[in-house]
């Protein structure tokens, strides 16, 4: 029998953690104490209590249930916006690699033009001016955020493209489609979708971030960012406000960026440290 | 970096600006809102259907998409970015008022940022596996992990209510009030460069003349100061380069947080009074800011990299 290694051993501990936490996102209205929305005014701002274990908000809403639920807010916008970024960037790059000439060109400047600017200041302009909103906040972000796995396709493809078994099947009278989707795209993948995990942690923080400023998760959407903000305004009567959706930001952006770490040593170990 | 590099550069620079520009404005135009009637609200007067056109004539706001760019852009080169609707005052002297408070803090979160992670970073490198190492890696990983406005909110909560050390509410700017936003910052960006300079250390340490010399016992304090640090720096610097994109971006959150009299919290501010001509000029200042951070630290390189002054790469 095979030895388990270190490697897949983390890693397989890392995918029970993160599915946990799926499992939270997804049993949410079971695991819930409370509806997160159901606000009862005569509880409001209570400290946390064997009632509320943590605690409740301005308008009586129990903080446990809004945290549980904004597992699922949270993953879910988070997955979208990192599926439409590696998604389209990965498209942008590949095409852009592999055919060259004018298309790469133009398409590279667009990509330097958007790597020369702080995309996290286009972002709040985009999600602020479009209105706040959930989806308008991940386009925001996608909108910015893009332009790596562009990079990251085209160079991976231009790599790949000097290989011989490309050359095989353009000879053999592939077509280019059959030859991006059959050779190009399962090549790449793995370093694809290890640079989208470990990506899943900063933007569960930025998405946070712009619901934070307004400017994402509306009320009364059980939304960490947004949790935060309104806890902001109570710090010095109701502290556990803004210390647990935090602390929930913080464990699950901890797991998935073990997670991703741990994805790479499997996949691509020549790029771990 | 050669002077016609510079020139290249700079050429580079004013096609991202004017893509940039275009993106912006192209953004305002879009966007749900008459500015007309915005301006028209902030100075009170009644709002008739009849003066509303006579606005947006007056704004330009009935001509065609590429007319109004154009017209915009040509104002923006000549140091006219128009007027801000919420601030009632000219664009240019707003983004003026509020860009101290923030280079202040930014450079103060910086300076202080190198002093928590070159040391940690160096003293990781150095005690590589070992008890200290995987301290400062295990912090600098939870310090990845939070989000800087949350590291706020409870340095906010601890500093300044609960031991009262730093003023908490609102005002002018100053040194008292500067460290708590200056501290959140700082933590949050060295959780990322202690990793980096632990690396570039590490990679400097394990270079074969370390070894040679280590072999001819010179001690490794001495090592490390004459040899590795300066050979270090050279990455660090570029580091230092892309976190200040960081900086930017993550100070309007932490102005917001800490009530900052900074050009995040206007920009905060101005995107909720939907003050167009006031976002758009942020968006540019941010990107001319930042395009010349990195300019100047490119070319702080052919001063520091002695392979680059003769000439050759």
């Amino acid at each position: 029998m095979a030895l388990l290694t270190k490697d897949k051993f983390l890693f397989g501990l890392y995918t029970v953690l993160v599915l946990v936490l799926a499992g939270f996102a997804l049993f949410a209205p079971w695991l819930a104490p409370y509806d997160p929305y159901d606000a009862v005014m005569r509880h409001s701002l209570q400290a946390p209590s064997a009632e509320h274990v943590f605690g409740t908000d301005k308008l009586g809403r129990d903080c446990l249930s809004r945290i549980l639920y904004g597992t699922r807010t949270s993953l879910l916008m988070t997955l979208s916006l990192v599926g439409i970024i590696a998604g389209i960037g990965t498209f942008v790059g590949v095409v852009s690699g592999y055919m060259g000439g004018k298309v790469d060109a133009v398409l590279m400047r667009i990509v330097d033009m958007m790597l020369a600017f702080p995309g996290i200041v286009l972002a709040i302009a985009i999600a602020g001016m479009m209105g706040g909103n959930i989806v308008n906040t991940i386009l925001a972000l996608a909108a910015v955020s893009w332009t790596k796995y562009a990079r990251l396709g085209r160079s991976l493809t231009l790599k790949l493209r000097e290989r011989d078994f490309i050359a095989a099947a353009v000879t053999t009278g592939t077509r280019p489609r059959q030859i991006l989707w059959r050779h190009v795209l399962p090549n790449i993948l793995p370093t694809i979708v290890v640079t989208a995990a470990m990506d899943i942690g900063t933007m569960i923080i930025e998405l946070a971030g712009l619901s934070f400023l307004g400017f994402g998760a509306q009320p009364p959407t059980p939304e960490w960012g947004l949790m935060l903000n309104e806890g902001r305004q109570h710090i010095q009567t109701a502290p556990w406000l803004m210390l647990y959706p935090g602390a929930a930001i913080l464990i699950v952006v901890a797991v998935f960026n073990l997670w991703g770490d741990s994805l790479r040593d499997i996949l691509a170990p020549q790029r771990a440290n | 970096m050669k002077r016609n590099e510079i020139v290249h550069r700079l050429a580079q620079m004013l096609i991202t600006l004017v893509g940039v520009s275009f993106l912006t404005f192209s953004l305002m135009y879009l966007s749900p809102g008459d500015p007309a009637e915005m301006l028209l609200e902030v100075a009170d007067t009644i709002v008739s259907k009849e003066t509303l056109d006579e606005t947006r004539a007056q704004l330009g706001l009935d001509q065609p998409f590429h007319v109004q760019y154009i017209r915009w852009i040509t104002g923006v080169l000549q140091g006219d970015m128009g007027m801000s609707y919420s601030a009632k005052m000219p664009v240019t002297e707003r983004l003026w008022q509020c860009l101290p408070g923030t280079l202040v803090l930014a450079g103060s979160a910086t300076v202080m940022m190198l002093l928590i992670a070159v040391p940690c970073g160096i003293l990781s490198a150095v005690y590589r596996n070992r008890a200290v190492d995987y301290l400062i890696r295990g912090i600098s990983f939870l310090g990845v992990s939070m989000p800087s406005f949350w590291v706020g909110l409870i340095l906010l909560y601890i500093l300044g209510l609960k031991l009262k050390l730093f003023p908490i509410t609102g005002g002018a700017v100053s040194l008292e009030r500067m460290v708590l936003p200056a501290l959140t910052l700082a933590i949050a960006m060295s959780a990322k460069y202690t990793r980096q300079v632990r690396t570039a250390v590490l990679e400097e340490l394990g270079q074969d003349y370390i070894f040679g010399a280590r072999t001819r016992g010179i001690p490794l304090r001495k090592i490390l100061w004459r040899h590795v640090l300066p050979n270090a720096c050279l990455p660090l610097i570029t580091l230092l380069g892309m976190s200040i994109g960081w900086l930017l971006g993550g100070v309007a959150v932490i102005e917001m947080v800490f009530a900052w009299p900074g050009l995040g919290k206007m920009a905060v501010h101005a995107i909720e009074m939907r003050d167009y001509p006031l976002v758009q000029g942020f968006v540019l200042w941010i990107a001319v800011l930042y395009m010349g951070i990195n300019l100047l630290v490119d070319i702080s390189y052919t001063y520091l990299d002695p392979r680059l002054k003769k000439g050759g790469h």
